[in-house]
């Protein structure tokens, strides 16, 4: 090797200042100069899966404003509390979940004037991470229309697999409430359901190796389907 | 000396045959096979390797002389890693939907054995161009297998080709399937196996 430094604890000290000092000052301003692109994307990847699950998109390749406007057209938001009563002086894009547990946005499909399908967010842990997504019912509140996931920290290949299609499309068509009228929710059960298995309305087939992914998922889908049954009540009782 | 003489061109074509990363080297696995299930995603990731190598190599090369050498691979993975995550970001902002699909495999550059082996093995012997060469061409030997078995894959597991599909439904109705495997690791490691073995058969290069 060529001429060696000579290698004082102080210089060695020094040097490794110096290096972080122009590493760190070069990720900070690259994540201050990005972060508004970043954000940009993240509410579009948001607003594009709340209207995959609507229905009223079928697939990515569509322009960004295009997303934007039916989001701004054809999805109404409003607030309701655990009671199931409206909440007129939030947004539904302003709430937090972790700091206000009580109030629970709602994405609704406005075609016309009637409401034809009804999307909640809902989040928990899994196995390693927060996961979050949406789910949409039908008009009838019982039927699921569509089940996303968009973020989360998943084995890729194992746990990973629940933002694929194959797996979210199973959720279509499932009922949450049974027969008595209470909520049962969908449950992923461990590995396929068998050709006799009960209650296969409200079942899908889970992943193979993702037993502890699915388990936290059947968790927080249903707590998230139980907080907001008080207001489904109310639209219920309206239509049937 | 000119900057692309013979001398120079084996830095750069040395890795991509006689000298692969994947095939001779068997570095750098495991991101293979997680990121060729199709060739979108494969290319990205090649082009993160690419610069990441080529941009670290030139760096460490730079400051070779000055590395205390007691502290030089907490310096090298310092600008490895600093380099990686400007690349996850620079995706993040630009390419959101594909930097979703790389996931995790993004930031495991870092633990890429090719760029801290390279940083180890060149950068910190050789001056700036010739360290840049090898990186180019590690980077390129390590895409092209990337890029080989993605096409495998997706051609074999999906019928697709860049997310069209190629393979005619006449095809899928006269009874032929895509095949699963290839989704799956599984295929990966056998495409690999399968490449390493022709690329020997050529070389005529014996595992030690």
């Amino acid at each position: 090797m060529a001429s060696k430094p000579r290698v004082t604890k102080a210089y060695t000290l020094g040097f490794a200042a110096a290096v972080t000092m122009v590493c760190s000052i070069l990720l900070a301003s690259a994540a201050t100069l990005l972060k508004e692109r970043q954000d940009q994307n993240i509410q579009l990847d948001i607003k594009y899966n709340i209207l995959s699950v609507l229905g009223l998109v079928e697939s990515k390749d569509v322009e960004a404003q295009t997303i934007f406007d039916l989001y701004d057209n054809k999805v109404k938001t409003f607030v309701v509390d655990i009671e199931g009563n409206k909440v007129n002086d939030r947004k539904a894009e302003e709430i937090d979940p972790k700091a206000e547990p009580d109030l629970l946005p709602v994405y609704a499909r406005q075609d016309g004037e009637v409401i034809t399908a009804y999307c909640i967010p809902t989040q928990g842990k899994a196995l390693w991470s927060t996961v979050k997504g949406y789910i949409a019912l039908e008009q009838d509140l019982n039927t699921v229309k569509g089940i996303t996931f968009y973020s989360h920290g998943e084995t890729p290949g194992l746990g990973g697999e629940i933002d694929k299609e194959w797996f979210t499309t199973a959720f279509k068509g499932k009922t949450i409430l049974n027969k008595a009228g209470e909520i049962v929710s969908v449950e992923i059960v461990k590995g396929k359901m068998r050709s006799d298995e009960k209650n296969s309305e409200h079942k899908v087939d889970g992943i193979s190796g993702a037993t502890l992914t699915t388990k936290g998922l059947n968790e927080f889908i249903k707590s998230t389907l139980e907080k907001y049954e008080p207001f489904f009540k109310t639209r219920r009782g309206g239509t049937s | 000396m000119s900057l692309l003489s013979k001398k120079n061109m084996v830095f750069l074509k040395d890795p991509l045959m006689d000298n692969n990363p994947i095939s001779t080297q068997v570095l750098g696995i495991c991101s293979a096979l997680a990121v060729t299930v199709q060739l979108q995603t494969a290319i990205v990731m090649s082009i993160a390797v690419i610069s990441v190598i080529s941009i670290s190599n030139v760096l460490i090369s730079l400051i070779r002389n000055k590395v205390p050498s007691n502290i030089r691979i907490i310096i090298e993975l310092a600008i490895i890693a600093s380099l990686v995550i400007l690349v996850d970001q620079v995706l993040k902002a630009f390419l959101y939907d594909i930097s979703k699909q790389l996931s995790v495999f993004v930031g495991l550059i870092i633990t890429n054995c090719i760029v801290l082996g390279r940083a180890e093995a060149f950068a910190l012997q050789n001056k700036p161009w010739p360290s840049f060469l090898d990186g180019v061409g590690n980077g390129l030997g390590y895409s092209m297998i990337l890029i080989v078995v993605a096409f495998g894959r997706e051609l074999l597991g999906s019928g697709t080709l860049f997310g069209f599909q190629v393979v005619p439904d006449a095809a899928y109705a006269a009874g032929y399937q895509n095949m699963g495997l290839m989704v799956l690791a599984p295929g990966a490691f056998i495409l690999l196996g399968l490449i390493i073995w022709v690329q020997r058969t050529i070389t005529g290069t014996v595992a030690e």
